[in-house]
């Protein structure tokens, strides 16, 4: 393989149900750093039915190319026709990077691409960078149950192929005045066959917390001493105009469902605040929220990890802090409306 | 790739054993690993290890699906690892699986996803064909999610990821639950196929007595790369595209403003006016 025949920075937009998905903007925005560092063009591959009119949004985003493959049968992600139109495209155009987000969509697809392609991938990275010299692709990601991170390289094999959790980067600001080209690329009817067939979809709304979408996140653990106080929690959200989230020591004691738990084994969230109340900031649960944009704690143990990484923090009693907190938000949110 | 799983899968499989693997890893129990500077990879002697729990799922669900089919069915356990991950296989064997294979090899030392799939999927071809291969949804260790779709590719076979349920199986084919984003996805997929499981599937039995003595007389057969004909090329280090350069403990970085909480009021005000420096309320 000749590594210089590689140039250019991919990643894979993703839509669901017919409307482009926000992970893919947050991919743009790792993207972008990415071929900025290396000079190349930073391009979008997206696969849907009738996307045409939502595609330039991509370029808004930071694409300077978008490849559009717009058919019936990738309506809904299907391994067999996403991997020979994914497989196809980067034999034609051979970028050196290709990244998706660790999606279910994109922890299928990427090994099952990585592996006809012969490269090397790298799952749920939590950082991205190149070394400019060597031009590798420099992928961290937690190892060993997040007690350490790792660094990978794929040094002879190309493209270097990485996922990134959801939300570990915000999008970049839609840029309205940003030029790209748009390419629609059409394949054979086989290319589109699939030997498994999608009979139906049961959406199913207790699955989905709104924690990973919430510019707040006031989030729970085991010092909350018992499910009931997580109302306080749920209050303390509605007056922040945020979600609940929980360290997954409250999801075990069945305080809160498991789609609330952030952390390694949970939802990555980089809300602008993110409130963390009788939580001790195990690397584990540091690992899905520490690039939130503020983090403050609540913790009676001054030397509770979680104050290590917190802009505010608080030693003292959460179920005399809470309550007060609570109380000062309502007269705050009083007094506005009185005002208006 | 052709015929490594028997005739096609119009096939009719009434009054036929369907066979059945797992496919099952061994994992360091405790968080305390060691990682070899020079590779980074981990030092996987003398610590203790268990079967991945995830697998457990995996595991289950193939003893239920035999259940299902009046016994009608044959589970085969495949491991690589280390000459302990023995153990792992036999967990396997006293939760009802029939028989074990471990694939172990220092050539196959430091293999990568890729590489450890590649060797799989050649150790599948040699055991079967298979019917239904069963996977976990990820490792603890590993932690990517990788080697079974991987599996399914370099074998030819669909894979479905994410299953949260079986809804039916028979005729060459199978109809699962999917737990994506949002709800569940039904998919029907010829077989043979390869299923990823998750979590909410099942709940894992503890194993009996009698599957207890079982595991402990059942022979486990060990293969190496030469049994499974592996290409040199693509297993071990040698065939891993990906290297670890760094290992490294996260660095903990804000240095923020703590305060006590011995005046709970006047802390909640401080608070209060931070939130606001922040433009956040
Ligand atoms: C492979 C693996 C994956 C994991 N994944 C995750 C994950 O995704 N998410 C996650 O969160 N964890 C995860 N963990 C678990 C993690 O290691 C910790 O066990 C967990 O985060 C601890 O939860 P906690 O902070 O709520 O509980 P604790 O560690 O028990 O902390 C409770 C805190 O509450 C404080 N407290 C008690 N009472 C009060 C009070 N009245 N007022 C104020 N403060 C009080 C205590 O001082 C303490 O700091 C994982 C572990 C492993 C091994
Ligand atoms: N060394 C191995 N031996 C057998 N099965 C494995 C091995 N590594 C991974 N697997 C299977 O692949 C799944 C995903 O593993 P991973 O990609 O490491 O997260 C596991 O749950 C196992 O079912």
């Amino acid at each position: 393989m000749k590594l210089e025949e590689y140039r250019g920075v991919w990643t894979l937009g993703e839509q669901r149900d017919g409307r482009i998905h926000t992970v893919s903007y947050e991919l743009l925005a790792w993207g972008r750093s990415l071929a900025d560092k290396l000079g190349v063009e930073l391009a979008t591959v997206i696969l849907g039915h009738n996307l045409a009119d939502q595609v330039q949004e991509l370029i808004y985003r930071g694409a300077d190319k978008v490849y559009v493959v717009d058919h019936p049968a990738l309506a809904h992600f299907s391994v067999d026709p996403y991997a020979r139109v994914l497989t196809a495209l980067v034999r034609e155009y051979r970028p050196e990077i290709f990244i998706a987000s660790a999606t279910t969509t994109g922890r299928t697809i990427m090994p099952v691409l990585a592996a006809k392609l012969r490269t090397g991938l790298t799952a749920d990275c939590t950082g991205l960078d190149v070394d400019v010299e060597s031009r590798q692709l420099l992928q961290t990601r937690p190892a060993i149950g997040g007690n350490v991170m790792a660094t990978i390289i794929t040094p002879n094999h190309r493209p270097a192929m990485a996922t990134v959790r959801p939300k570990s980067r915000r999008p970049l600001p839609r840029d309205a005045s940003r030029k790209g080209e748009i390419i629609f690329k059409r394949f054979d009817e086989k290319m589109f066959e699939s030997r498994t067939r999608r009979l139906g979809f049961i959406r199913d709304e207790t699955a989905e917390s709104p924690v990973q979408d919430a510019d707040v996140v006031v989030a729970g653990g085991k010092g909350l001493k018992d499910g009931r106080n997580f109302d306080m929690l749920f209050e303390l959200a509605e007056l922040l105009g945020g979600a609940v989230g929980a360290s997954r020591m409250a999801v075990d004691m069945g305080w809160i469902p498991y789609s609330h738990q952030i952390g390694l084994s949970g939802k990555t969230v980089t809300p602008r605040l993110y409130l963390a109340i009788g939580i001790s900031g195990a690397v584990q649960h540091l690992a899905g929220m520490s690039s939130s944009e503020v983090i403050v704690a609540i913790n009676k143990d001054p030397d509770a990890n979680i104050f290590k990484v917190s802009d505010f923090g608080i030693i003292g009693d959460l179920f005399e802090i809470v309550p007060l907190l609570i109380k000062r938000l309502r007269e705050i949110k009083g007094k506005e409306g009185e005002g208006k | 790739m052709e015929g490594a799983f028997g005739p096609p899968p119009d096939r009719r499989d009434v009054g036929r054993m369907m066979r059945l693997a797992v496919l099952v890893k061994q994992v360091p129990a405790t968080d305390k690993v060691k990682i070899d500077p020079e590779t980074g990879t981990m030092l996987r002697t003398e610590m203790e290890a268990v079967i991945n729990p995830l697998d457990l799922y995996a595991v289950e669900e193939a003893v239920r699906l035999k259940e299902r089919l009046s016994g009608e069915a044959e589970i085969t356990v495949i491991s690589m690892g280390p000459a302990m991950a023995i153990e792992a296989v036999k967990d396997a064997i006293s939760m009802g699986c029939d028989r074990g294979y471990l694939l172990s090899d220092r050539r196959l030392a430091g293999s990568d996803t890729l590489a450890t799939a590649y060797a799989l999927s050649q150790a599948i071809r040699k055991l079967g064909p298979f019917d239904l291969i069963f996977a976990g949804e990820r490792t603890t260790d590993g932690e990517t999610g990788q080697v079974g779709p991987a599996v399914a590719t370099l074998l030819d076979i669909p894979v479905l990821t994410y299953v949260s349920k079986i809804e039916e199986i028979g005729d060459g084919r199978i109809v699962v639950h999917r737990a994506i984003e949002g709800g569940h996805e039904v998919v029907e997929s010829p077989l043979p196929a390869l299923l990823c499981v998750v979590k909410e599937i099942n709940e894992p039995r503890l194993p009996t007595l009698s599957g207890k003595i079982k595991a402990r007389e059942t022979e486990v057969p060990v293969l190496t790369a030469d049994d499974i004909e592996a290409d040199e090329s693509m297993i071990g280090l040698k065939g891993s595209p990906t290297r670890v350069v760094k290992i490294f403990y996260p660095k903990i970085t804000r240095e923020g403003e703590i305060i006590r909480g011995d005046d709970p009021e006047g802390a909640v005000d401080r608070l209060i006016e931070f939130l606001r420096e922040r433009g956040i309320i």
